[in-house]
């Protein structure tokens, strides 16, 4: 059997973002069905979602709280002996719902690849070097404001099993809640004016170019640190049911 | 007021195992209390074949129906019910979670465990329901509202323990998953 290519899985990419841009709708989310990431294959739901009005436990979301969050852990720099290898970096933004309100006192968790494109994880076998002094996970509350904070240092692009020759795009990922259960949504950041972009099938994913440059940050020189870091800003919308939050349960 | 456009989701991807699971994230009460009963079920694709690297996440009311607004639904003190929990599946697409039978939390309708789905190879997280096995389903007008030959999908299997819920992502047999517009 001929290995796939780049070459071939960038063919069924364009085909498909040709199709798009005939039909002339967008769309704000990732294809389930994207035949050219590969593991998606056996993995998407084949039939229309259900849908459903949300009742009573998803009007609502997990309330968070200072107990269950170290400030600490918003640094991913400071979690062991010594400095992480890398473009030390603050990484900032607002966790917002689809009406513009702030997402306030949620948990926002973060994971990412060293500086050399590896994960702290056993089934990274990327052989790049494991930094000792970078683990690569974080979390933070956002504040009244649905501000969230990290301190960190930019991800490498790593290899992956796709196709030949496949390597994705740097990126952190972020799991985030909402104000009710609906909301909850795990996503990827990305940085700006990559040139992995093209060949990833799963940014790719995302066939509508307008949603998928949402997940792309935006760096930021005021927000950058003068001999310490540089600065990206990146804003989270999530969208539920839309229902009106009652205050109550805000501040709890 | 503006309506803003959402951000896009992405995959999970294979390299959460560090990162989401903790101590205790499945454990919504200890597995040992009087109350306890075990949720649990695996996470099949298309080929029928386990997914070792999904993530599970449930949410769901206590045993009167009351959804809790207790801060800290993350650390685990043995006492508090808050209600959520997060199971990584393992080897064999296994997942399980230790809570408590959730009362309704709207009258008239039946209890069931909100359930959130993500996994690598999996672009968007899923919304689904597992149902508790009972009279109550026959009646519950979201139930009703599903094709019937699917229906058994969201509802929950009983077994020693507690209850057997599988998610199957494609094929037959597939799970509904939910929109909630």
């Amino acid at each position: 059997m001929t290995e796939t290519t780049q070459a071939d899985v960038s063919a069924e990419m364009a085909a498909i973002a040709d199709d798009f841009a005939a039909a002339g709708r967008p769309e704000t989310q990732p294809r389930l069905d994207y035949a050219p990431y590969r593991s998606s294959l056996l993995r998407h739901p084949t039939k229309a979602p259900q849908p459903a009005d949300p009742e009573g436990i998803e009007l609502w979301a997990p309330v968070f709280g200072h107990q269950d969050v170290d400030p600490l852990e918003a640094d991913l720099t400071i979690q062991h002996r010594g400095e992480p290898v890398g473009e030390r970096m603050l990484v900032t933004g607002r966790v917002l719902d689809g009406d513009g309100r702030p997402v306030r006192h949620q948990l926002v968790e973060i994971w990412q690849a060293n500086a050399g494109g590896r994960y702290l994880h056993q089934r990274d076998q990327h052989p790049a070097a494991l930094d000792p002094n970078f683990s690569g996970v974080g979390r933070c509350l956002t504040d009244g404001d649905g501000v969230y904070a990290f301190t960190t240092i930019r991800p490498g692009p790593y290899p992956w099993r796709n196709h030949r020759n496949a390597w994705r795009p740097a990126h952190i990922h972020f799991s985030l809640f909402g104000t009710e259960f609906t909301q909850r949504m795990i996503t990827q950041m990305y940085f700006p004016n990559d040139p992995l972009f093209a060949l990833d099938p799963i940014y790719q994913s995302i066939v509508d170019p307008a949603a998928r440059e949402r997940l792309v940050a935006t760096y930021d020189h005021d927000l950058t640190s003068p001999e310490w870091a540089t600065g990206y800003r990146w804003d989270i919308v999530l969208t539920g049911s839309h229902r009106t939050p009652l205050d109550e349960g805000d501040d709890a | 007021m503006s309506t803003l456009e959402p951000t896009p989701g992405q995959t999970v991807g294979p390299f959460f195992g560090y990162a989401l699971p903790y101590d205790g994230d499945s454990e919504l009460v200890p597995p040992g209390r009087a109350d306890a009963v075990r949720l649990h079920g695996r996470v099949l694709d298309g080929a029928g074949d386990p997914v070792p690297d999904a993530l599970v996440e449930i949410w769901q009311a206590d045993a009167a129906g009351v959804v809790s607004r207790a801060a800290g639904s993350w650390h685990r003190d043995g006492f508090t019910f808050t209600g959520w929990g997060r199971a990584a599946t393992d080897n064999a697409g296994t997942y399980t979670f230790s809570t408590v039978v959730p009362g309704a939390t709207t009258p008239g309708h039946a209890p069931y465990v909100a359930v959130t789905v993500f996994a690598r190879g999996l672009l968007h997280r899923l919304l689904t329901r597992a149902y508790l096995p009972g009279p109550a389903t026959d009646d519950d007008p979201f139930l009703a509202s599903v094709d019937p030959a699917r229906r058994g999908t969201l509802v929950a299997t009983a077994d020693e323990h507690g209850f057997v819920f599988d998610i199957r992502l494609q094929g037959e047999g597939e799970t509904v998953f939910l929109t909630h517009g």
